[in-house]
Order: structure tokens, then sequence, then C-alpha cells
């Protein structure tokens, strides 16, 4: 079990329920829908890197519990599409993704701490590589 | 007309369930100075012996000819009251009964005033309609004592030995070369893991002794016409090329052919002969010749003993005469090639649960060993995909194929017996019924392996087949290579159960499944009479409940054929025979293929037609008229409601007669409240209704029209309900060149469980209504000119 939810007491209370509702408005998914079958991390190509599953982002969002903000997961997927392609409830959760992305950058957070970058790394990657990493796909 | 009518008018009180609204005695005097009334009274109880007897009385002692009884709505008493006026000699025709519980008293229980008025309106509604009655007799039809049952396996095989042991003919159809359809392939069945075929061969082989059983196998249903209790079936018996009479399943045939084809009672594992018999205890015990795969070498025809074999067989047509039919033509498995992400059809070792069943059995393609049929390899772990498709919005299918958990488990058993490692994938395992949670945890004893987590990807890895799926207890991905990949696929409606579905007019739901009459009322009854159906083909299901089901279709049927039909006479009818130019636009339209065009004139079917009234306004040359409903008794009823009607604003509610005024019915008992100016006039369906009664209707006081008709599934009418649907807005917008608008008309659907609505539907017309205030009164006696009525 990930780090993340290891021993961890999710206590419910009305702020899950605006995450929750947070995430289905900016990600425009029926998220409710989800019934934990598994069948996106079983298509999905970057589990190996992720510290959550894609299901079980989905499961915390349900609850709404912020701690999956704190998850790499959504900075890890690649937004193929194969997770969207795979669920039977029609749900696109690479959109999930890019919801909690988004409401990570709108709090000013940045995945990629560019003082943590060498200068010989600096020099090496491409200047789009570097945007890329900054804001994933997001604008 | 006046003159000859003697109406008696009886108004109920109900305690005070009418009369603490209804000012009773107000509406008693008012009915007296009706033109035609000779009686009116009103009673405390109606449907109380005594009050019953006064109406028998004032029957015969008052010589009435007509009797309207104001009351509770007619679902009550309706039958009370017509047996206790036929028995005094008055036709049931000659008959009304005016709801003024549900529809007044209680929905209106805040507008006295309104509610005496309205229960006023709605009487001479009644009173006026009733001198335009005619009387009718309702017919009666001989049925046909024979039941064609389609589809041979389990289902139609336990119905038709039940039909047959009442004494019924039965003709059993199958379109295989034997009967025992899907489960004589399963080597075993669960929950009790009995050998399949032990228990089903005898059954096989009472059918083919029944002498009331007459079995027709190799064979289609390619047409049916004729009516409920008197069906005519064309059935196309297939070139079989051996005659099943002589054939003594020696053999011969099938040893000397060489041509070999795909073995499909196989599942497409393994080949056989074209000459060939499915398997050994088939039934009937002949060969059959596979003229798609045969050369026409003669051979066969040369070993024969018997001489039983002709190549130039080119099938035959019967008819068949039955009174009823019961469908149980099964299911079939989703075409798995359509799920790319299971590499089925691609991967060797990738197969079906059906596949699977027949690699178990010992007659299997295999010999029983266990091997990867496309390569011979031997398998020593299977995985097996639960809802690879089912439960599946976006592609496969929405709905739980239901038997996938139960069979996957009963076949991982029997490869755990085998020393086999087995892993099960699922989403949720589901096991409701009888012996059945036992069986999943017979499935653990035995060391199944089950992962939560529905599988979506499966890749090739050397001879073996990677199943990668999340283990959703851990938050983590199980990749597990193995010999065999086992797919569980949606249990589908074939194409030709659909064919079948669109022949018989027997409706199939979103799912592709038979619609049952009810589904929990009348679960194997379809919407068509006498029409069954047992089995897969009304959903997914096991072996048990196929089984109850198919009995209780063969009863079904037995009840349906048991006595002479009762013909209600409420049909439509040819007025005059010159009247019709053969234009063939009612018989187009007739949602039940009642009408069909004789020496250029429009016949109607009595027995077919449903009185639905959908061809009267479709014939351009009003030839048409409906008995029971006629021109006469709508107008009137229409004019009666609205003429002399003192209310500021009069709302005509047509409501489709079965669904929707139940739905108002419930509303008045749920003491809704909506407005006294909607006044209902029930018909069998909105189709009846022409442009010519909706402006009649404005002519004579309608300020507002309502249209409430049945959403297709649930009213009796099939299609007419569409129909009316397209009317509507066709009328909406013929209106307006009348200097009506069009908001005057109100369409809409309402089904039952939406009774609640209803109230606001009445409502919200009603304000409408209300804020653009009354019809022109220049613009209704336009009307009335128009309709060469002029000026009143």
């Amino acid at each position: 079990m990930s780090t993340l939810l290891a021993g961890r007491v999710i206590r419910i209370s009305e702020r899950n329920g605006r995450f929750s509702e947070r995430v289905k408005a900016l990600s425009g998914e029926e998220i409710d829908l989800c019934f934990q079958c598994g069948g996106c991390s079983s298509a999905c190509p970057m589990t190996s890197q992720m510290d959550l599953l894609p299901s079980k982002v989905m499961r915390l969002v349900q609850l709404g519990e912020e701690a999956v903000l704190k998850s790499r997961t959504p900075w890890i997927c690649s937004t193929c599409f194969n997770c969207a392609a795979r669920c039977p409830r029609g749900i696109d959760i690479a959109n999930v993704m890019e919801a909690l992305r988004q409401m990570l950058l709108r709090s000013k957070f940045d995945h990629l701490k560019l003082e943590t970058v060498g200068r010989e790394e600096l020099r090496e990657i491409p200047p789009i590589a570097l945007i890329s990493s900054l804001r994933k796909f997001t604008s | 007309m006046s003159g000859e009518h003697r109406i008696g008018v009886f108004v109920c009180e109900c305690g005070g369930n009418i009369g603490d609204v209804v000012d009773v005695p107000r509406v008693v005097e008012a009915v007296k100075g009706l033109e035609g009334v000779v009686y009116a009274r009103r009673e405390r109880y109606l449907c109380s012996k005594p009050s019953i007897a006064r109406i028998r009385e004032a029957i015969r002692r008052r010589g009435l000819n007509r009797v309207v009884l104001a009351c509770c709505t007619p679902k009550m008493h309706r039958e009370t009251f017509r047996t206790n006026i036929e028995e005094e000699g008055l036709n049931p025709q000659f008959l009304e009964i005016v709801n003024i519980r549900e529809q007044c008293s209680w929905v209106h229980g805040d507008d006295p005033e309104g509610a005496t008025q309205k229960a006023l309106d709605l009487i001479r509604g009644a009173v006026e309609r009733t001198k335009w009655s005619v009387a009718l007799e309702a017919g009666e039809m001989e049925v046909t004592p024979a039941v064609l049952v389609i589809g041979g396996g389990v289902a139609g095989i336990t119905a038709s030995l039940r039909l047959a042991e009442y004494g019924l003919k039965v003709y059993l159809v199958e379109r295989e070369p034997s009967i025992g359809g899907h489960m004589i392939k399963y080597p075993k069945v669960f929950p009790t893991l009995d050998c399949s075929q032990c228990i089903l061969t005898p059954k096989m082989a009472s059918v083919s002794q029944n002498r009331n059983i007459e079995l027709l196998t190799y064979a289609e249903v390619r047409g049916i016409t004729g009516v409920p209790g008197d069906f005519h079936v064309r059935v196309f018996l297939k070139p079989r090329g051996v005659n099943v009479e002589e054939c003594i399943g020696c053999g011969t045939c099938s040893r000397v052919c060489p041509v070999e084809t795909v073995d499909d009672y196989n599942e497409g594992l393994g080949k056989r002969k074209a000459a060939y018999i499915p398997f050994p205890q088939a039934v009937p015990s002949a060969y059959t010749i596979d003229f798609e795969a045969c050369t026409r070498c003669g051979r066969c025809v040369e070993a024969c003993p018997r001489g039983a074999i002709d190549l130039e067989d080119r099938g035959k047509e019967v008819e068949l005469k039955v009174g009823a039919i019961i469908l149980a033509t099964g299911f079939q498995l989703y075409d798995m090639t359509r799920l790319p992400q299971y590499g089925y059809g691609k991967y060797p070792n990738v197969i079906t649960s059906l596949q699977m069943e027949r690699i178990l059995d010992v007659t299997g393609p295999t010999g029983s060993r266990l091997i990867v049929p496309a390569t011979g390899r031997e398998v020593r772990s299977v995985a097996f995909i639960l809802c690879a498709g089912s439960r599946d919005t976006e592609v496969g299918v929405p709905y739980c194929s239901r038997v996938c958990c139960l069979y996957a488990m009963k076949e991982a058993e029997l490869l755990r017996d085998r020393g086999v490692e087995v892993w099960i994938h699922y989403i949720d395992i589901r096991a409701p019924g009888r012996r059945y949670e036992e069986f999943y945890r017979a499935a653990q004893e035995k060391g199944v392996h089950f992962v939560k987590g529905k599988v979506t990807e499966i890749i090739p890895e050397g001879d073996r087949a990677l199943v990668r799926g999340e283990d959703m207890m851990l938050n983590a991905i199980i990749e597990n290579p193995v010999d065999l990949v086992v797919l569980c696929p949606p249990i589908v409606t074939g194409e030709e159960t659909l064919r079948l579905a669109e022949m018989l007019k027997v409706p199939v739901d979103e799912d592709q499944f038979v619609l049952e009459r009810h589904p929990k009322l009348d679960p194997v009854a379809t919407k068509r009479d006498g029409v069954f159906a047992c089995g897969m083909v009304i959903g997914p299901k096991d072996i048990q409940s196929t089984t109850a089901e198919a009995e209780a279709a063969a009863m079904k049927a037995v009840n349906f054929l048991s006595r002479a039909r009762r013909v209600e006479p409420n049909k439509a009818f040819l007025i005059d025979e010159d009247l019709c130019d053969g234009c063939g636009r009612c018989v187009e339209i007739c949602p039940e293929g009642a009408i069909t065009l004789e020496g250029g004139k429009a016949v109607i079917n009595e027995v077919v037609c449903s009185g639905c009234g959908a061809c009267i306004p479709e014939c351009p040359r009003e030839a048409l008229d409906q008995h029971g409903l006629s021109e006469e008794q709508l107008k009137a009823q229409i004019r009666g409601i609205l003429e002399g009607s003192e209310a500021e604003i009069k709302i005509l509610a047509f409501l489709e007669e079965t669904v929707v005024y139940t739905a108002a019915d419930l509303a008045g008992l749920a003491r809704l409240s909506y407005p006294s100016s909607i006044r209902i006039l029930p018909l069998p369906s909105m189709s009846r209704l022409k442009m010519s009664h909706l402006l009649y209707a404005f002519a004579h006081g309608a300020d507002g029209i309502m249209m409430l008709e049945a959403p297709e599934k649930e009213g009796p009418y099939g299609r007419a309900h569409v129909i009316s649907e397209e009317r509507a807005e066709e009328y909406q917008y013929e209106i307006e060149d009348h200097d009506v608008d069009g908001f005057r008309l109100w369409y809409s659907k309402v089904f039952v469980p939406d009774w609640r609505k209803l109230e606001k539907i009445f409502r919200t017309y009603d304000t409408l209504i209300r804020d653009e205030g009354p019809l022109d009164q220049e613009v209704r006696e336009a009307l009335l000119e128009e309709l060469g009525e002029g000026p009143s």
C-alpha cells in the first residue's frame, strides 16, 4: 500500500463533498459512476511509476480526500487515454488527472522546482521539455 | 333522436367522499332538466346491494333504456354494474360511467363550486354520448389447439413436454440438426456439477417418442400470419440430404465422406466431415449433409445401406396452424473479435467460455486433453476474464450477463480437479441464488485464485498470454503469464431471434431481449396475445430459472387455448364500401396489421384490430368509424361536456384510457389537487383523434385541449402512440390556420409511475390558458360556421 495512504484515517466532512464537486466541475466527468473495476489500471502503461493506481485516484476523488493532490500519479499520467478507452462506465480518467493538475497549478504549485535542476542538466534538457514538465499539458 | 331515449342517471355520494365536495342534490336537480333524462336520483353508496337493486328496479319499472352512473372510477365497479344491467336485458353499450370521485371531488376538495359544475358537465357529456350508443355483441373465436415452440434447447424441450403431457399438439422447430441447444454442449452444470448430458438426453428422447410432439429439426420459421388463437406458420425444412425416417445413424456416410470442415458444434474447434451428426446422442438420431461444404462426390450415396441420402434435396416448406407460440430461441455469445484488447481470434491461447466447455468435455475436440487447441500445447494455468464486455456502457453491453460468475467457477473447479492453476479476474462475484454461495465457497476450497479487478489487456508472451490487471485489494498490478485465457463474453440475443421477434410483432427492449408483458407480474407473456417466451430470450439466466419459465410459458399457452377467445366489439369498421377508394393509407398506418385490401376495398380483421382508432383520422374519405366509440358518440360527448358549462375556463383533456387514466386515478387517490377546469375524456389512444374533433371542441367551448398519451412500451396499442405524437405535432400547426394559437393544444406522454407529474402538468397548462384567457368568441363562431353548424 502506498505510503500516502498507510494508516490514514479518512474522516469525512463537508469539505470532502466540496472537493469532489470541484474535481467533477473541473473535469466534467461523472466521477460517481466509477464502480472500482480496475480496468483503467490494467490498461495504464505508466503504473510502474505511480504511487497510486488510477483506480485508487478515482476512489479518493469520490471520497473527496484531498491527500490525492499529494500523489505523483497525475504527473506521471502521460494522457495516452488508454484508461478512458477501457473504462466500462464512460469516464475519461485522463480528464480527471488533468483536473487534479489544474487544481495544484492554481494553488501556485510547481511540479518541477527549477532551482533543483543543475546547470549541466539545464543545458541538455530541451526548453520545451522544461515547460511541459512545469505545466504538464496544462495551459 | 330524443323521445326514444329513456335515460336514468344515478349520482353517488360515496358516503362523504363525493358528497362532501360535490353538491349532489343540486347536480341531480340539474340533470333532471337534461333532454332524454326521465329519471335521476342520488345514492349514498351506489355500489351497495340496495342501490344496485334500485338501479335494476328503475330499469324495469320506468323502462330505462340507457343508464348513466356518476360515481368512482369505472375501474372499480364497471364489471358489477355491467353484469347487473345485462341481467335486466340492457346491452352493456347502454351503460355510461362518469368518474366524479377520482377526477372531481378528490382532486378539487378546495373548490366545491368548480367540482359541482364539472360533475354536471361530465354527466351531461355521458348523457349526450349515450343517446348515440348502439347495441353491440362481443364475438367469439375458436382457437386452434396446437402450439408452436421455436427453439429446441432446454427451454423449448421443457415447454414442449409439458404441453404434450397436457394433450396439446406441439410443433417443435429447431434450426440445428439436433435438439439440445447450448445445454447439451456443457460437460457439467452448476451448482450441482451433475452431468448435463445425463440429465438432458432422457428429455430429448422423450421429445422424439412423444406422439403429441412433431419435431422439425434443421428448420427455420419463414413467416407468421393469422391472429392469436389461429396463427399460420410457414416453416422451411432446410435441405438436409438425409431422409430422417430412413437414416439408422450407422455413420457409414460420414466415414466415406472425404470433405472436412469447421466443427460448429465444437464452437469452431476441430473439424468434422461434411456428412455428420453433431454428437452421438443427437435427436433425431440422423445424419446431415452440410451442403455448404459438400462437393457432391456421391460416395455417401453409394455407401448408405438404407438409400437415405439425396444430394438433390432442395428442402421444403410446410405450413402449420397453431393457436399459440412459445419463443425459446435462447442466446448467443457476443462476438469477441469486436473487443480487440483481448486478442480473441488473434492470439491462439485466448478462447471463449463456450470453447472451454467443449475442451472439458470427454467427447470434445481435444478428446478432453487439456491443450491449447490451436497449438497443441499443454495447459497448466488458466485465467478467466469475467465481464469481458458485460457491464460496459461504452463497448459491449451495459447489463450483467448473470451466469458468467457461476459457470467460470464451474469450469475452474473442473480444471482444479485436474491440477491446473486457475485465476478468476472479476469486478464483483455475483452468486445470489440457492446453493450458489456454497458453490463459490467450494471453488475457493479447491484453490481457485480470485482476483478483484477487471482485466482490459492481454499481451502475448512467448507461448503464453500475459494477463495484466489490477488487484483492487492492493493498489498493485498483477501480471500473470498463463497458458490459456478464457473470456466470459456478454450473453446477447441472436440475429435470428430478432428477425423472429419482428415477424411475431413482439417488441424487444433496449438490450434486445424480448420485452415481457409485465416485468414482474407477467414475466413469460410477451406484449402480443398468444405469444409467450421463456429462457435466455427474455434475458440471461441459469438453467433452473429457464426451466421454471418454460413450465410457466407452457401453462400460459394452455390457459390461452383453454377456451374460445372473446372478441371485444370496439373495432374499427368501414362505414360504406362505396366510400372506400382503396388508397391503402389505413393499411399502412394500422399498428396491428389488421387491415388488408381486398378487391380494392379495405377489409378489417375484427380479431386482430385492437380498437386503437389510428386508422380513422387517416382515411381521406372519412369512410372509417369505430364501434362503441363512433364519431357521433365522441362528438356528442365533447359537446355535452363543454356546451352549457358555466366554467370560466374549460380544458378538455383526452386521456389514454389504460395507462394515463390509471395515473389520473392514482392522483385522485393521493388527493393531489389540480384546477377544476380540467375535464377528462378517455380514449383508447390519442391516435383516434381527428383534426376535426379538435376544431369541434374549440367551437363548442374548449379553451385548451390536452392529449395525454401513454409511452409506447407501457400502453397496450404499440405503435399507435408514435402515430399520435406525429399527428399532434401537425395539429398544432394546423389549428393556427383556424386562428387558434398552437399553445391551445398540449401533447405529452405520461406513464403510471409518473402519476404525480399529472398534477403539475394540469396546473401548468391551466395557468397558461388562464393567462392567455378564453378562446375568442369570434374564432368560435367562425369555427362553428366552418363546421357547418352555424352559431348556436
